[in-house]
């Protein structure tokens, strides 16, 4: 008999097939392999050896570990989309398309209209892989997470591009106590909406749909969500049985046409244990030498121990602190002296409330009647929701909680480092004040959480895991990347041979790379103080912290509770603020405690904010994910201190109808440049008898209407968004769509250059590049140059010659418009002059929320100004602000126009003690890179406070609360 | 006063200047002509896991990938003790324009700041940028640079277009060194001029080497200019590619230098005016194009070798998909290359770009649909360079348009 062996070698799974002369599978196997590639490949191999002892083989190796394996151990190779192709061929021939999901790709395939296949970019990160890691957070597996999902019902909007995006989508739902039926929808959702936008890249998904690959398999909800998102039904979309192992198959059936050789299983097991491992691991130093380094570093930290107490013999009052965390929950209850008499430590669970109350229960069980809590304070994500539950008396910001906790270690701390489940927090402290805070991006988070969601793929436990690095021979180098690009370093460092002991010793130096380089920005160990506290459950990890101090050079204090400091310093606060009694639930309240939890849309305004209100058994609720006093049921006052909602408010009350009868209608999609132009085309239009038809209103529905014609996913939102804005106006009755490319935008004083960003420039010639329905006399597209009025007028003559508009009056139109977008500009300049009197007279703070024109669309700011004033400070724009300012010296190219208004408003916030500038990033914004660190040495040369927020689809501002907060209790 | 530290005259005699690599064999051209007028050159050839790290140190992270690996390359070097920082200079080309990429020499210099504020970074470009300073380009030396691209390229491809076919393993190298030696006496004596007879000698040189008449998978790389060439950004693109089989057809730099000039005759063109800078440059244009057109012309008569695309015809291919005015980073030369490779029978086609680079959302992936409709063989993958890829994750996305390719 003549047999054909697929071997299909996955990111986490091994596959194999054997297929006999007619082509029909004989036998098939599907295996986890947690990282050990060889080790499962030869081991399925020895079970093939005992079930077919004679046969000899053709084969060949598919998969993204298959690769290196197949290079090493000199066997032929298939890419794994080549493989599903051929498969499908011989299987499904009337396939239109093949959706595979794998443990950390997906791909697609387009069979009919032009053969296509394509992989993930290597942003778009895992897929099965990330809904493993989404179970974890929710302390499931992923079975009971597919169960949770089919009794939905609600799907919550959850960041789609990456996996670490999502994660800080989930988390605040989660800490809000959204229900997991609906947040499990949810993850399934985003990972279709993923596929679906980032591999369909224009061409539309329909016809008969194939589901391959193992997550697509074995998950009911996440195919109904496809089913559902792709309008398919019974009939067009085919998950055959044997998915799991369909790559492999189409291996086996390319190894039967190869024209290699045959071996025996004895030759493939041979050739797989001699293979040869490629030296191109990188190496870094290893973290101890021997057991005596290691135990000196132990002697050393454990000196930073803390009094302990009692808690069933103890008389007297206590401070109880919590820290309801991103993934886990803290408890101190501490003496007046700072003794610790009960600690809690643990997973939330994705239930907060939950444990918390439990917890609570027991304290007072073990207390008796000996100990009277004399004050309390919550801290963390959960903040709110734990301190209206459980009548805490404070809500203290983190920072301020870690502030506290480090002091009492170190009275002479000058910078804290806090790595968590999701945040690494970093805060410097000068005269006893925090003075400046660093946090991680949503797109480097996944920190702690990482290493623990990785052990467990690996089938360890997170501690046993970490020290398996302590005496790694030689740690790899990873690199300081986001986890999806740390996955596909392990995987090839596996590949290379590494050990597990060496991959964890490589993922703590990781982790600690990210943090001082991505988070902190250090140049050198001097950057960060002289006094160092470390603290987090993070560092309660040996091997990380040892990178650490390798990484600095220097010794660093790890109390012993430093997975503890933000509820310690929650209950030091409880105690300096206490006046003799707590307001916290008692006792006999807690036995009885329980809650509701109930999700709905808000109806107050266009955002739309997605509302959990949880009701209390005695009948007080708790609405969380509002991000005005509004959706809290609360009027709102505080528009009239926002210059976000006027300036948006003003653009949009632009007048856009002629005199008379309009001699056509133009288009114009409300997106990116025309947030500040619209005054000046609605005016050269509407003098010269034309009518303008804006786009309506940014929202999500917007996006989702233009995702599929997006060809690069990793552009800002705000170009994203504007897909949606075209398809909006095409389908509004105009004759056609202005959208000018503009490399320069209107020169401003004391810059090198007025350019606008290569995106805002350009972005009509992928439009039109990308949306089939755009042609020459639908979509107008010219180019100018502002600043060459004569020239403009020219074109625009050119332009709307067949309406009988001479090159005069178009001149004429332009200074026209010109003079309304003066007019627009001042009246932004003189509200944002009446704001701040108006706030320096209620002895308000004033935020220069610094961003571009643009980031007044509601839908791209997701309503932070709102955030800002509801924390009772106003807010301005940059560019109504700049004016004010002087150009500073800078380090750099100033020739971005919208940017270089950012360095002038930075210089005049300097200069007025109640004004503080937080930047508002796209994420995408590749200039921004550039004009963050500028900005920020702006700031701080001159003694103020950086803050950044970088948003994108998120419509969550847990994150951007945190700093807020933390900024405001920093500047006062 | 200025922020930073000046190239001075003096320095000429006392400095050595450190070029990052990037292409190595115009790279070494260039240096040769810079050492003949009396500078002290030094080509960085580093690739070690410690450029990207002084890179990710000294460079926001989301900054572009050729930016941190060319700060990280001279970071690395001058934290190396190789050189003493009192007496090293850097150099950098700069290319103007509303790409992030003009910044990098602001980028290098906020990096010295702290530890090597002495070093003074000398930017090479042709825009009239940061006119202080010692280091002048004079005409000869500029004429002298014009003709280091154009032999640079004539060996470029010539030696690609060799060593995927080769029957002895090696030779095309031998033949590249030779004419590398050859070439940097020239430049050297002056000697460089007789392009005419230097062409023919070097087409009959390579002409000789014995190859393979078995047919190959042509895969064209366009791309980000730094990442498209540079092997240290590319993971050694090139010789992967001739690894799996295949002979990489690389577009010349020349298209680059014409792609620049070209653009400030553009702007006036686009925007309606006239003036000293459009009208010398247009001169330039002219000039360069010239030397073009006598390369390709000698490539066509000795009848070997497949000639570079005549950049008139690119900049006729461009109109097709997309407006000149998109200038920004590698702007219309990107789907302009895309499809004169793809109309020369190169339909597989790598755009190689460094992550998150924003002109390529536009000329890149955002041109892509285009030209597919216009050539629906056509088999183009974008590639991001990016200090956290992995080479396993290029590859496998490389190995896919290969698969496709050889169906």
């Amino acid at each position: 008999m003549n047999y054909s062996l697929g071997i299909d070698v996955g990111s986490t799974t091994v596959k194999t097939v054997i297929t006999d002369e007619n082509k029909t599978i004989v036998y098939s196997k599907y295996q986890r392999h947690f990282s050990k590639v060889r080790e499962t490949v030869s081991e399925q191999i020895k079970i093939i050896k005992e079930k077919y002892p004679d046969a000899a083989f053709r084969l060949a190796v598919t998969g993204s570990a298959g690769l290196g394996l197949a290079n090493a151990a000199d066997l032929p190779f298939v890419q794994e989309v080549n493989a599903a192709f051929i498969a499908v061929k011989e299987s499904y021939p009337d396939t239109d398309a093949v959706i595979e999901l794998g443990g950390e790709d997906a791909k697609i395939i387009f069979l009919t209209g032009g053969v296509e296949q394509r992989m993930n970019g290597s942003c778009a990160g895992g897929t099965g892989a990330f809904i493993d890691q989404m179970a974890t957070l929710l302390g499931i597996t992923t079975d009971e997470l597919d169960k949770l999902a089919l009794s939905a019902q609600k799907v919550y909007p959850i960041a789609s591009r990456c996996g670490v995006f999502a994660k800080s989508d989930i988390q605040p739902l989660l800490n809000q106590g959204a229900k997991r039926e609906d947040i499990a929808a949810s993850i399934f959702q985003a990972v279709v909406d993923q596929t679906v936008a980032g591999l369909s890249q224009g061409r539309k998904i329909s016809g008969n749909v194939l589901f391959l690959g193992g997550p697509l398999f074995f998950q009911k909800g996440l195919r109904n969500a496809f089913v559902k998102t792709l309008s398919l039904d019974d009939r067009t979309a085919c998950f055959p049985e044997e998915a799991p192992v369909f790559v492999a198959f189409g291996s086996a059936l390319f190894a039967e046409k190869s024209e290699s050789g045959r071996l025996t299983a004895d030759e493939i097991i041979n050739r797989i244990e001699n293979a040869k491992t490629t030296e191109n691991v990188v190496t870094g130093e290893r973290l101890f030498v021997n057991r005596a380094e290691y135990e000196k570093f132990i002697e050393r930290h454990i000196q930073n121990d803390l009094k302990y107490e009692s808690i069933e013999s103890y008389t007297g009052d206590a401070y109880l602190g919590i820290d309801a965390g991103s993934t886990t929950t803290k408890i101190a209850l501490i003496t007046p002296e700072g003794k610790l008499l009960y600690q809690y430590y643990a997973s939330n669970k994705g239930q907060p409330l939950d444990r918390i109350s439990k917890k609570l229960g027991e304290i007072y069980r073990l207390s008796g009647d000996r100990i009277k809590i004399a004050g309390s304070a919550v801290t963390g994500y959960g903040e709110e929701l734990i301190k209206a539950g459980l009548h805490i008396d404070h809500g203290i910001v983190e920072t301020v909680a870690h502030y506290k906790a480090a002091a009492f270690f170190c009275p002479d701390v000058d910078f804290i480092i806090d790595i968590g489940g999701q945040d690494i927090k970093c805060f410097k402290i000068k005269n006893g004040a925090i003075d400046s805070i660093m946090l991680n991006e949503a797109c480097s988070s996944g920190c702690g959480s990482f290493i623990q969601t990785f052990a467990q793929a690996l089938g360890y436990d997170i501690a046993r895991f970490s020290n398996l690095g302590l005496f790694a021979e030689n740690p790899v180098d990873l690199g300081s990347r986001c986890t999806v690009f740390m996955n596909s370093s392990v995987k090839q460092a596996q590949k290379d041979g590494a050990t597990v002991e060496d991959i964890s010793a490589g993922l703590s130096s990781s982790i600690i790379k990210n943090a001082i380089y991505k988070v902190i920005r250090a140049k050198s160990p001097s950057d960060l103080g002289e006094n160092i506290v470390v603290q987090g459950g993070t560092f309660l990890n040996d091997a990380v912290l040892r990178s650490f101090e390798k990484e600095l050079g220097r010794n660093v204090t790890r109390p012993a509770i430093a997975g503890l400091m933000g509820a310690f310093g929650a209950a030091l606060y409880a105690k300096e603020n206490t006046h003799g009694g707590s307001s916290i639930i008692g006792s006999s309240e807690i036995e009885s405690f329980s809650y509701k939890s109930k999700a709905f849309q808000c109806g107050g305004c266009t955002a739309k904010c997605n509302l959990n209100m949880v009701t209390f058994a005695n009948g007080e609720k708790h609405i969380s994910g509002n991000k005005c006093e509004k959706g809290a049921g609360k009027k709102r006052t505080t528009d009239d201190i926002c210059l976000y909602e006027y300036k948006h408010d003003l653009i949009m009350k632009t007048s856009l109808k002629p005199a008379g009868a309009p001699k056509a209608k133009i288009g114009i999609p409300m997106v990116l440049s025309y947030f500040e132009q619209l005054p000046l085309w609605a005016k050269f239009f509407t003098s010269l008898g034309f009518e303008v038809i804006i786009s309506d209103e940014s929202s999500r529905d917007m996006y989702y209407k233009g995702q599929q014609t997006i060809p690069s996913d990793t552009v800002c939102y705000p170009a994203k968004l504007v897909h949606g804005h075209i398809s909006d106006l095409l389908e509004k009755n105009i004759d056609f769509i202005f959208y000018p490319c503009m490399s320069y935008n209107i020169e401003e004083p004391e810059t090198d250059n007025h350019y606008n960003c290569p995106v805002v420039a350009y972005y009509p010639e992928l439009l039109k590049a990308n949306i089939p329905e755009l042609n020459d006399s639908n979509f107008k597209n010219p180019y100018i140059d502002p600043n060459r009025k004569e020239h403009v007028a020219a074109v625009m003559a050119d332009l709307l010659k067949e309406y009988g508009i001479s090159r005069k009056q178009t001149l004429a139109a332009l200074e026209s418009g010109f003079e309304a977008l003066m007019k627009f500009r001042k009246d932004v300049s003189s509200e944002a002059l009446r704001i701040i009197a108006r706030a320096r007279e209620e002895g308000k703070k004033i935020i220069v929320l610094a961003g571009r024109p643009y980031h007044i669309d509601k839908e791209i700011n997701h309503g932070i100004n709102k955030l800002i004033t509801s924390l009772g400070m106003a807010v301005v724009t940059e560019d109504s602000i700049c004016e004010l300012g002087n150009m500073p010296d800078l380090d750099v190219l100033n020739q971005w126009t919208y940017h270089s208004r950012m360095y002038r408003a930075a210089e005049y916030v300097t200069r007025n003690d109640d004004m503080q500038l937080v930047q508002l990033v796209s994420f995408g914004c590749g200039i921004d890179a550039v004009t963050t660190d500028e900005v920020r040495a702006i700031l701080e040369k001159r003694g103020k406070l950086y803050t950044q927020l970088k948003i994108d689809e998120i419509s969550n501002l847990g994150a951007a609360k945190i700093r807020l907060r933390s900024l405001m209790a920093a500047s006062e | 006063m200025a922020k930073y530290p000046i190239f001075t005259d003096d320095m000429k005699a006392t400095h050595t200047i450190l070029v990052p690599d990037m292409l190595p064999i115009h790279f070494s051209l260039i240096i040769s002509i810079l050492r003949s007028s009396g500078y002290k050159m030094e080509l960085l050839r580093t690739s070690t896991q410690t450029v990207i790290d002084e890179g990710l140190k000294n460079v926001h992270n989301d900054t572009c990938y050729p930016a941190l690996l060319v700060i990280g390359q001279f970071m690395e070097a001058l934290n190396s003790g190789k050189y003493d920082p009192d007496k090293t200079a850097l150099m950098l080309t700069q290319t103007g324009g509303g790409c992030r990429a003009s910044n990098y020499i602001h980028l290098l210099r906020k990096a010295l700041k702290e530890k090597y504020p002495q070093v003074p970074v000398i930017s090479l470009n042709f825009s009239g940028l940061e006119k202080e300073g010692g280091f002048k380009l004079n005409a000869p030396i500029i004429m002298k640079l014009l003709y280091a691209v154009l032999y640079g390229d004539i060996l470029m491809l010539l030696y690609n277009q060799c060593r995927p076919y080769e029957l002895i393993p090696g030779e095309s190298d031998k033949v590249l060194k030779k004419w590398e030696n050859i070439l940097n006496e020239n430049f050297s004596g002056n000697k460089f001029m007789g392009t005419a007879k230097n062409y023919k000698l070097i087409l009959d040189d390579f002409a000789k080497i014995k190859r393979s008449k078995k047919k190959k998978i042509k895969v064209g790389i366009v791309g980000e200019i730094y990442v498209k060439y540079s092997p240290l950004a590319n993971n050694h693109l090139e010789d992967f590619l001739i690894s799996e089989g295949c002979e990489p057809v690389v577009p010349s730099l020349l298209d680059f230098v014409l792609y620049c000039a070209v653009n400030t005759v553009n702007d006036g063109r686009i925007y309606g005016f006239k003036n000293k800078t459009t009208r010398l440059f247009k001169i330039g244009y002219d000039v360069i194009y010239a030397k073009q057109k006598q390369m390709i012309s000698i490539i066509k008569k000795h009848g070997v070798f497949e000639p570079p695309h005549d950049f008139e015809h690119l900049r006729s291919e461009c109109d097709k998909y997309i407006h000149q005015g998109v200038k920004m980073g590698e702007g219309w030369l990107i789907p302009a290359e895309m499809a004169a490779l793809a109309a020369s029978g190169t339909e597989n086609i790598i755009c190689a770009q460094p992550f998150g680079c924003l002109p390529n959302h536009i000329v890149a992936k955002g041109m892509a649909r285009v030209i597919k409709q216009a050539f629906p063989d056509a088999n183009i993958v974008a590639i991001d360079y990016d200090p956290g890829a992995t080479k396993v994750n290029q590859e496998n996305r490389i190995k896919l348009m290969l698969a496709n390719a050889r169906r």
